[in-house]
């Protein structure tokens, strides 16, 4: 089964210093509040988290059923803006892989896959030998994931004290969080110019696809910093 | 529940699941020396700035009603703190929360 002390490990890292867990939680708590505004009892906002954890995925189905959108409009549009889930999965999940674990810990364990859990599991992977990093996995996604559901509860109780500018410093926290963990991550000439890239196409990429706009400006701004380092180091 | 969050729910759930698992079955195949690991390394982290970019400059929830003045000196100064305390992620975190919402009000 899971090796208890690699996976206590993995759970124990959400309480580091630099850990993410309040920005993590910061958010969800957010998204409690959001949850309950637009009419979610406490049970639908705890299985909500439970069940998507990722924040633009909740984002877009809030936003989706306060407009009325039907069913196969919000699957595809959470399908889009959470397809950066994919090229997440590829670029970790190879670290992981050995022949000694079982196939179902990493099926089950994807849906660990959002970004804090990414970045964390990004930067001690090599610390962890290859045949237990998969349980150290499942321990720092179980960790992130409590964080989140008990935070969605937080939220939604205190939704009734939170004003509206303390909603806007618990939404500026995540993206301030993700960035300085992706300055943080810039060590090789790929990991900067996919960073430096992604962050001006995204943008731009929204003018003429407001829906493709973050897959696009990742795909070009991606294989763009690919080839110039590769370039770079033959 | 009631039936149509309920569904909106489970919709939303598959629709996030089908990324992360289809992730790890094209794993199977990658090795992490390979070059199709790198680019897709690559790719991950581009994507990702994309959004958080895209999250700052067009916002959506909470977010919107911020100037873009105000969210551009969060993001400088929080950047600045990272850097003095050493790259910890902490501090520029919740310093980031704390002055959106008193910078809001001026700017």
């Amino acid at each position: 089964m899971i090796n208890k002390e690699f996976f206590f490990k993995g759970y124990k890292s959400i309480l580091k210093p630099d850990s993410p867990a309040i920005a993590l939680g910061c958010c969800f708590i957010a998204i409690g509040a959001l949850l309950k505004n637009i009419g979610f009892n406490i049970q639908e906002s705890i299985f909500s988290t439970m069940l998507i954890y990722a924040l633009p995925g909740s984002l877009v189905m809030a936003e989706s059923i306060l407009i009325g959108a039907s069913l196969l409009s919000i699957f595809i549009a959470v399908w889009f803006v959470n397809a950066r889930l994919y090229p997440m999965a590829v670029s970790l999940f190879p670290l992981m892989m050995d022949e000694s674990q079982p196939k179902w810990k990493y099926y089950l364990s994807c849906h660990f896959i959002a970004v804090s859990a990414w970045l964390i599991m990004k930067s001690n992977y090599e610390t962890i030998e290859k045949k237990n990093r998969v349980d150290f996995w499942i321990g720092i996604g179980s960790a992130t994931w409590s964080v989140a559901v008990i935070s969605t509860i937080i939220g939604f109780y205190l939704s009734d004290y939170l004003n509206k500018d303390m909603l806007m410093g618990l939404a500026i926290l995540n993206p301030i969080y993700f960035i300085c963990m992706m300055v943080g991550a810039m060590k090789t000439i790929q990991v900067t110019l996919s960073v430096i890239l992604g962050a001006i196409l995204g943008p731009i990429f929204y003018f003429f696809s407001p829906e493709w706009s973050i897959l696009l400006g990742g795909l070009v701004a991606g294989s763009v910093a690919y080839l110039v380092g590769e370039k770079n180091v033959s | 529940m009631s039936v149509n969050i309920l569904l909106s729910i489970l919709v939303t759930s598959v629709a996030t699941y089908i990324s992360r698992f289809l992730g790890v079955l094209s794993s199977v195949r990658i090795k992490e020396s390979s070059k199709i690991f790198r680019w897709f390394n690559c790719l991950a982290y581009a994507t990702l700035a994309a959004l958080i970019a895209r999250t700052i400059v067009f916002p959506v929830g909470a977010l919107l009603e911020a100037s873009y003045l105000s969210r551009i000196l969060v993001i400088l100064l929080s950047l600045g703190i990272f850097f003095i305390t050493k790259k910890n992620f902490v501090y520029p975190t919740v310093f980031s929360a704390i002055s959106m919402t008193i910078i809001n009000n001026y700017f």
